[in-house]
């Protein structure tokens, strides 16, 4: 399964219409398939190390019983009309032209599998109503496309019965784990998470470094002792976030933006070794007993540390299992103080304190920065902020507006609830990927580059890691600079004046000499 | 004899219907929908929720945010579809109800829109080739059948007008198990064979589009998971802790 070499040029690519319809392109993207997962990773998890003997009769008996587990999967199987009006909506078939990209023609061969086995039209008549057998020919088809979806949903913002072709892809996934032939990318980060207790296999020693470093970094810059600290019991709050906030840029530095906001509000706070990892890719591969095992660490954590608050840093899909789904799966969380929302994102705590008038700013820190922000789709799709309809949308903007001078949003089309993927997420953000992850972002980086030309746009901010790595991956592709994707959090650190710190010194006319006599 | 082929046809699709519709309905029912997941940004209320059905059952609203021109087509379908088909009671009820008198003067109107809604649908199955490319067999062919539909309808209005008192004594025969001779026209018989024929495929095709609404859960979810717990089904709960 070797990367297929395209002549994809993402800089001639790059410019026009973000929404622009391709023309199409059967079969241009079939080759496209991520690794599959070896027999260590696959049992890990509990499911088949290999293709199973009788994976068709396996398959079939799964699918019935997701069926019976989700109306979801149940209703939007039979639903779907064939109207077309989701059929231009998908990143991915903008950025491909290949029409199983399209997100009704994905579904499709989920459909079609069902009509088959499931329904009596299609046992009758499956000329008719396009039944077809699984053959393994099929089965290739879905391990291609089912992971060609990057479970963004905008498909089901614009379908007259709100079908999501994430669930479908999820159940189609969570069906070929069952029968062994699963993702090697997301089975082995699940697989990690289980044994050292985050994504990127990072032990507590290494973590507790890390921290360390970021410490004196914050300290050099500020000249203030901000903490970060790590499995203190007894902190109010518990922070949960992305592994990548650990050691990539510009994630790190959105961490530093979070640890420098709590150490402002006076608030106790803590990491956690056992929870070091906001991500659950269990949603990703549709498995919900992976992903209640992953929820149910940062139950055990908060415990275990007798935190009263959960706080989650800036992970998209982590943020939509956290808001959406984490009281499903491991609550009730009545042992945690209910006068706060459980859980918060990072976001809306900054936002309460900002306008509590608690936070001082000094904007002209961001003033070489023109900024914009992506709408994560997890984000945006799939949870909420600030106990408002839309809250997702302008928290995160009013933040950006407090901190920086100039912001500029893309087009309507391409933001808020339209907002279109990085191209990297659902469990896409592997190498031997990289040509959909490029096709897939061609929308956004159009999208960008209008404001880049229009205002001046240098910078992107983001509040997810697999946005922020995806970008920085594919911006130099398409004639950005690599780091002009930014965190939300690093915005605010750097415009964030501390309460005693060199900053406001210099911000109020005290030199270095002053600092230094007090 | 022909009364009584034509009645039982109707009872048996009748029935078909009905009972096709009630299981699936049922199993959608009865189908747990373990997590949250509205499409948001998505109404906080209950009451917000009701609205937000109401604007896609009634204005098609996702539909219109997605593509006007389908937008167009299908809306304009539905609507005259209604208006025919509450145009139609006066085959069925007696006295006729005022609402139905007051929208007689619409039906020819919506019967032609209705037609028209539907060709250009059926264009755009040939024309646009995203939309051919999804559409099989089963989908020109549903569009096909409610052409032929309309056309028949039509075809006894204008052309070789059937005999309106007999048709509906048959019908008012039919509802009160008292049946009536039916008129032997062409043009009559191949309306309700057709009908029928709509009413046995109902539950088995994408017509399940009109019950499947109501139960989709990007649509019908409040966005509350952090208010109220969302009470996860038995197989999420067997997970030891
Ligand atoms: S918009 Fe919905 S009903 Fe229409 S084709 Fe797409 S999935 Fe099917
Ligand atoms: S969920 Fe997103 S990636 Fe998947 S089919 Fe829909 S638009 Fe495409």
């Amino acid at each position: 399964m070797a990367v297929e070499q395209s002549n994809f040029d993402p800089v001639a690519r790059g410019r026009g219409d973000p929404v622009e319809m391709p023309t199409l392109a059967c079969g241009a993207m079939v080759g496209s398939k991520p690794y599959v997962a070896s027999p260590v990773h696959q049992q890990a998890l509990g499911f088949p190390g290999e293709l199973v003997e009788d994976w068709q009769e396996k398959a079939i008996a799964r699918l019935g019983q997701l069926l019976k587990e989700s109306r979801a999967l149940r209703v939007y199987l039979d639903a779907c009309v064939r109207c077309g009006a989701c059929t231009d909506k998908c990143h991915y078939f903008l950025g491909t032209g290949d029409p199983n990209n399209m997100p009704v023609a994905r579904q499709n061969l989920l459909r079609k599998v069902y009509r088959r086995y499931f329904t009596l039209s299609g046992r009758l008549f499956p000329w008719l109503v396009g039944a077809q057998d699984l053959t393994k020919d099929v089965l290739d088809e879905w391990y291609s496309y089912f992971h060609q979806c990057s479970q963004c949903r905008r498909c089901s913002v614009f379908c007259p019965y709100g079908i999501d072709t994430a669930e479908i892809s999820m159940a189609a996934r969570d069906i070929m784990d069952s029968i062994g032939l699963g993702q090697k990318y997301s089975n082995e980060i699940i697989g990690k998470v289980f044994s050292v207790g985050n994504n990127l296999g990072l032990n507590p020693k290494a973590l507790k470094a890390t921290l360390a470093g970021l410490e004196d970094d914050i300290e050099e810059d500020t000249g203030l002792p901000v903490r970060l600290p790590l499995d203190e019991k007894g902190a109010d709050i518990l922070l949960v976030t992305p592994s990548a906030d650990f050691f990539a840029s510009p994630h790190m530095e959105g961490l530093i933006g979070y640890a420098k906001v709590l150490h402002q509000s006076g608030i106790s706070w803590t990491l956690s070794t056992q929870a070091s990892e906001a991500a659950n890719f269990g949603m990703f591969v549709g498995s919900q007993e992976a992903m209640q095992k992953i929820a149910l660490r940062i139950r055990k954590a908060a415990q275990d540390l007798g935190v009263k608050r959960i706080v989650f840093g800036e992970c998209g899909h982590a943020w939509r299992v956290a808001y959406s789904f984490l009281d499903t799966l491991a609550g009730p969380f009545d042992f945690l103080d209910r006068n706060y929302p459980v859980p918060q994102h990072i976001c809306e705590f900054t936002y309460d304190l900002i306008e509590k008038g608690q936070l001082r700013f000094d904007k002209s820190k961001n003033d070489e920065v023109r900024l914009t922000f992506h709408d994560s789709c997890n984000v945006a799709r799939g949870s909420g902020m600030g106990g408002m309809p839309g809250g997702q949308f302008e928290i995160p903007r009013a933040i950006l507006r407090a901190v920086c001078n100039h912001f500029f949003d893309m087009a309507p089309e391409t933001i808020r609830e339209s907002t279109l993927c990085c191209g990297g997420g659902g469990g896409l953000l592997t190498d031997e990927l990289m040509d959909v992850r490029l096709k897939g972002a061609m929308p956004r980086m159009r999208a960008l580059r209008d404001v880049a030309d229009e205002h001046g746009v240098t910078h992107m901010a983001a509040i997810c890691a697999i946005c922020k790595a995806q970008f920085s991956k594919v911006l130099p592709r398409y004639g950005f600079e690599m780091d002009s994707i930014v965190s939300v959090h690093q915005m605010v650190s750097n415009a964030l004046v501390l309460t005693g710190s060199r900053q406001e010194a210099e911000l109020d006319g005290k030199g270095d000499a002053a600092l230094a006599e007090a | 004899m022909l009364t009584a082929v034509v009645a039982v046809m109707l009872y048996a699709a009748g029935l078909v219907m009905m009972a096709g519709l009630g299981y699936r309905v049922w199993l959608y029912a009865r189908t747990p929908a373990p997590l949250k997941i509205p499409t948001m940004p998505a109404p906080m209320t209950q009451r917000g929720v009701v609205m937000r059905m109401f604007s896609e059952v009634v204005f098609f609203r996702s539909l219109f945010k997605g593509n006007k021109w389908i937008w167009l087509f299908g809306w304009v379908f539905h609507l005259a579809l209604a208006l025919v088909l509450m145009r139609h009671l006066r085959y069925f009820l007696q006295p006729v109800p005022e609402i139905v008198v007051l929208i007689q003067p619409l039906g020819v109107l919506a019967g032609l829109a209705m037609v028209a809604a539907l060709a250009a649908l059926w264009a755009r199955r040939f024309l646009v080739a995203r939309i051919r490319y999804i559409s099989g067999p089963s989908d020109h062919l549903m569009l096909a059948l409610l052409l032929a539909i309309g056309a028949s309808g039509f075809g006894m209005k204008f052309i070789a007008p059937t005999d309106i008192v007999a048709v509906k004594a048959f019908f008012l025969g039919l509802i009160y198990f008292d049946w009536q001779p039916l008129p032997a026209d062409p043009a009559l018989l191949i309306h309700l064979a057709l009908v029928a024929l709509l009413m046995f495929v109902f539950p088995f095709s994408k017509l399940l589009h009109a019950p499947g609404v109501f139960f989709s859960p990007t649509r019908n979810q409040v966005d509350d998971s952090r208010e109220r717990r969302h009470v996860p089904p038995v197989r999420l709960e067997t997970v030891p802790r």
